[in-house]
């Protein structure tokens, strides 16, 4: 038998002492949607100096690569990138009801996994060139 | 019986594009940031090599999909969550369509890149 369970308004932030790890998920799902939708308009703008010419194109991301701070943020992007992907496929599984007794355990994997794959990747952000 | 806290109507075609959306950048996504971070490091990437990836047919149609489905998947999953944050009325309507406006946008945005990127040029 089903059970209910009131737990009020999902918008309602001043209650996230009480936030379950769902409830954690769906809202770093949400803010690592924000940066990434943000980041694509971003993305595309930066890659249209293309149309400017070879020249344009390659001075501005050699420009940014050049910088330590964009390469930070590189890592920041894959991090918000790796648990988007990570919890979204937890999510994909859910919404076919499979593993719904252990959403819990693998939002915690979502987590741990995110953070192996990132720390692991820091040198390889950080190799090439600089300015 | 519980209720349904997602802004999605039940079945609806959004919810199955975004899910399926989801299904394809899960991989593209994955691939695009190995390929340009990892097998080729983002601060050696040129125009020249740029253009001779976007010059293969394969790779060409994966980045156009990649581009057009996370425009989609990224400006429905915007309205989805401000719908669910409570936005109603003449304000949803006007997100609902500025979003839709800035989609486009991007998505033509996205093919005139492409076409410029494979070696083609737009006067």
């Amino acid at each position: 038998m089903s059970q209910s369970y009131d737990r009020g308004l999902v918008e309602d932030f001043g209650r996230w002492t009480e936030f379950s790890a769902g409830m954690w998920a769906w809202i770093f799902h949400k803010f690592t949607g924000w940066v990434l939708v943000g980041y694509l308009f971003t993305h595309i703008a930066v890659l249209s100096t293309a149309m400017q010419g070879s020249d344009a194109y390659n001075s501005t991301i050699q420009g940014l690569e050049g910088l330590l701070l964009v390469r930070f943020l590189e890592v920041g992007l894959l991090a918000v990138a790796v648990f988007h992907i990570l919890n979204g496929i937890r999510l994909l599984f859910v919404d076919l009801g499979l593993g719904l007794e252990s959403q819990d355990r693998t939002f915690y994997a979502s987590l741990v996994v995110t953070g192996v794959i990132v720390v692991a990747s820091i040198p390889t952000f950080l190799m090439g060139k600089l300015a | 019986m519980s209720e349904r806290y997602s802004s999605f109507e039940p079945k609806g075609t959004r919810w199955l594009l975004q899910r399926l959306t989801a299904a394809f950048l899960v991989i593209v996504l994955a691939f695009h940031f190995m390929q340009l971070h990892f097998v080729n490091h983002a601060a050696d990437v040129t125009f020249a090599g740029t253009s001779a990836r976007m010059s293969q047919p394969g790779y060409f149609a994966a980045m156009v999909g990649f581009g057009l489905t996370a425009t989609f998947h990224g400006v429905n999953g915007v309205y989805n969550g401000l719908v669910n944050q409570g936005l109603d009325g003449t304000g949803k309507r006007v997100v609902k369509y500025g979003l839709i406006v800035a989609g486009l946008l991007l998505s033509a945005q996205i093919l005139r890149l492409a076409f410029v990127m494979a070696g083609g040029s737009i006067s």
